[in-house]
């Protein structure tokens, strides 16, 4: 038992063989390990040993390799978003919107005048300092969802229900901006607010339908005076038209009437200086003609003698009623 | 054989390196402890440390702030309405050493912390009325529709307040900030994330919206009508306005064109007792002219001027055919 023991080593570990690979695989790993690339989007927050050492703009970079340098990369550029009592499809982050279920809860809220009213917005918002954003506090996204439904609370809050649904939008847009960003600032969460939009604002829809009918009386109301004015239009020009009229008429007539007394006049004037020439004799030819005309117009003509008038109370004046007797 | 003696010197060189240090991160601290027992000043500043190996144990503990959410509850304020509040607060860990040794992981801090913010909300919101909760602004008035909302009691005013949504959530981190330095635990902000009517209360707050609008529709239907008779009264007395001047004005236009026909006429005819005589014998004759027709029998006697040439020849006619 004295027959030594022989070890066989393999041949390329007594050719150090092996140190070469070793050596090949750590120099590939080292190489792979310390180039990374930043897109132009974004900034790199380089840490070494877990401190923060520096922030590098876009481009192919170099570190320390294995571990010793560690890269954080972050859309600095990129706009991002959260909705709130919403969601469209496509998310370009994880905190864009929340859960369904709790959606309704975040978008009701309670007025200043004590209503309810159901505010869907929408916050746009930037990672401004990344140094901030990953090492001051957890999750800052997430607490912007938080801030910003607080935020939100206290402009509504602060108005009435007519202001939140209608005519305060754009205000509550710029002092929930100004206040979310004061916040944010407080917090040093790395992030800047953009703007912040409201978008869908209803009452509760157990409500809205009592909404809706003060819309339709409002439109009801103008109806109304539309019709009025309508009926009005209608009626006082024409009257007014037909009063023009009357007066244009009476006008013409007052023009004829002077104008006839003017003829009756002149004709009156021209037989008068005929007449003054021979009075006697006009009269007579006036009296004559006059009978010439009127007699044979007449029914009955009885020519009496003057003695035997006494006759007259026999004739029977029997065609008419009516006689005419002159003496 | 020099190359495989270096080799495991460089081996054991990496495995003393690693145990020997430890890598603090940004987002870290670190309390070394000694079976157990915290051993030197708390380690703040990131980067690499030295330790003993195996007998010293690194123990991290968060730096940043941490969130803490609080669940929703149903409280009630002064004004006994039942409200469901939703808290949220930030927190860090500012005294390591403190919160390590009262506390020791974050799970129990968070436990404390639902105790004394949840209490301490519950107190501020028990202490106020419901409207304080929800308004901020003391001095702000509320920009209304006049349209919409004139006449019709509160509607479109906002409650007054005396205290306010951030003054009470200020009483709360107050409050609760003293609690916490014992813990080592340093709050940053605590506020209310949601404020909601409980169910029975959205119940009543829902009827007295729909009657407020109600209200308001009723106004706007009453208005068009109101609005709608005063047009048409003012159709009406118009109309009545234009008639009777239109009538007043032909009256008067009739009036004095007769009257100064009757002046014409007058001036004429009564220039001279010549005239005047002349114009009544025509007149007379003309007046004849219309009056005699068929139906009129006339009895004349051979005294008549016209007729008297039958019995007598004698002219005399101008005598007898007087213009009276």
């Amino acid at each position: 038992m004295n027959e030594p023991i022989e070890i066989r080593i393999p041949e390329f570990i007594r050719n150090g063989l092996i140190l070469w690979v070793i050596i090949a695989i750590a120099v590939i790993s080292g190489a792979i390990t310390s180039t990374y690339t930043v897109q132009a989007e974004s900034q790199g927050v380089v840490l070494r040993f877990g401190k923060y050492l520096k922030t590098v703009e876009p481009g192919l970079r170099f570190k320390a390799p294995y571990g010793v340098d560690k890269v954080y990369v972050l859309p600095v550029r990129r706009q991002l978003k959260q909705e709130f009592g919403f969601a469209t499809l496509g998310a370009s982050n994880n905190n864009q919107f929340s859960e369904p279920r709790t959606r309704t809860r975040e978008k009701s809220m309670v007025t200043g005048d004590l209503n309810a009213a159901e505010v869907e917005w929408i916050v746009q918002y930037r990672i401004s300092d990344p140094r901030l954003y990953l090492f001051n506090v957890l999750d800052p996204e997430g607490t912007l969802r938080y801030v910003s439904e607080s935020v939100m609370r206290t402009v509504v809050g602060d108005r009435t229900v007519d202001e939140v649904i209608t005519i305060g939008r754009q205000e509550i847009e710029e002092e929930a901006r100004d206040r979310l960003e004061s916040l944010v600032n407080k917090y040093e969460l790395g992030i800047g607010i953009d703007q912040i939009q409201l978008q869908n604002v209803n009452p509760p829809p157990p409500v809205q339908a009592s909404f809706n009918e003060v819309n339709q009386a409002q439109q009801e109301r103008e109806r109304m005076i539309n019709e009025a004015n309508g009926e009005y239009n209608q009626e006082v020009p024409r009257s007014r038209g037909v009063a023009d009229q009357k007066i244009q008429a009476s006008e013409g007539y007052a023009l004829k009437r002077v104008n006839e007394s003017l003829g009756d006049v002149a004709s009156f004037k021209s037989m008068l200086a005929e007449y003054k020439k021979a009075p006697e004799i006009t009269r007579t030819r006036l009296y004559l003609e006059s009978m010439k005309e009127v007699m044979p117009k007449m029914g009955k003509k009885i020519i009496l003698d003057e003695d035997a008038s006494q006759i007259l109370p026999l004739l029977q004046l029997n065609d008419s009623g009516t006689g005419a007797l002159a003496r | 054989m020099k190359t495989q003696a270096l080799a495991i010197l460089i081996i054991l060189g990496a495995i003393a390196f690693y145990l020997c240090t430890y890598v603090v991160k940004e987002t870290d601290q670190v309390i070394l402890t000694q079976f157990g027992k915290p051993v030197g000043e708390p380690v703040t500043e990131a980067g690499l440390h030295y330790r003993l190996p195996f007998i010293q144990e690194v123990n991290r503990i968060e730096k940043r702030f941490l969130p803490w959410d609080g669940p929703a509850n149903e409280m009630s304020t002064k004004d006994k309405t039942y409200l469901i509040i939703d808290t949220y607060a930030r927190w860090r860990i500012s005294d390591p050493m403190q919160y390590f040794l009262r506390l020791r992981d974050e799970r129990s801090a968070l436990s404390r912390l639902d105790d004394i913010l949840g209490s301490e909300t519950r107190n501020a919101v028990a202490k106020h009325e419901l409207i304080e909760i929800v308004r901020t602004s003391k001095d702000r008035v509320a920009e209304t529709d006049k349209l919409l909302t004139e006449g019709i009691g509160k509607v479109g005013l906002l409650y007054s307040i005396k205290v306010g949504r951030e003054k009470v959530e200020e009483e709360i981190f107050k409050k609760a900030a003293a609690k916490l330095t014992g813990f080592g635990i340093e709050l940053l902000d605590v506020r209310f994330k949601r404020i909601n009517y409980n169910e029975t209360v959205r119940r009543r707050i829902y009827e007295r919206m729909v009657s407020e609008r109600q209200q308001i529709a009723a106004r706007f239907r009453s208005e068009g009508a109101g609005e709608a008779a005063k047009i048409i009264g003012k159709k009406e007395r118009d109309l009545q306005e234009i008639e009777s001047e239109s009538y007043k004005r032909v009256q008067e236009i009739y009036g004095e064109a007769d009257a100064k026909a009757s002046a014409i006429y007058a001036e004429a005819y009564d220039s001279s007792k010549m005239s005047a005589e002349f114009y009544k014998f025509i007149k007379t004759l003309e007046t004849y002219r219309d009056v005699l027709s068929s139906d009129v029998s006339l009895v004349l006697t051979t005294d008549s001027p016209l007729f008297r040439l039958l019995k007598s020849t004698e002219v005399s006619l101008p005598s007898a055919v007087s213009a009276d």
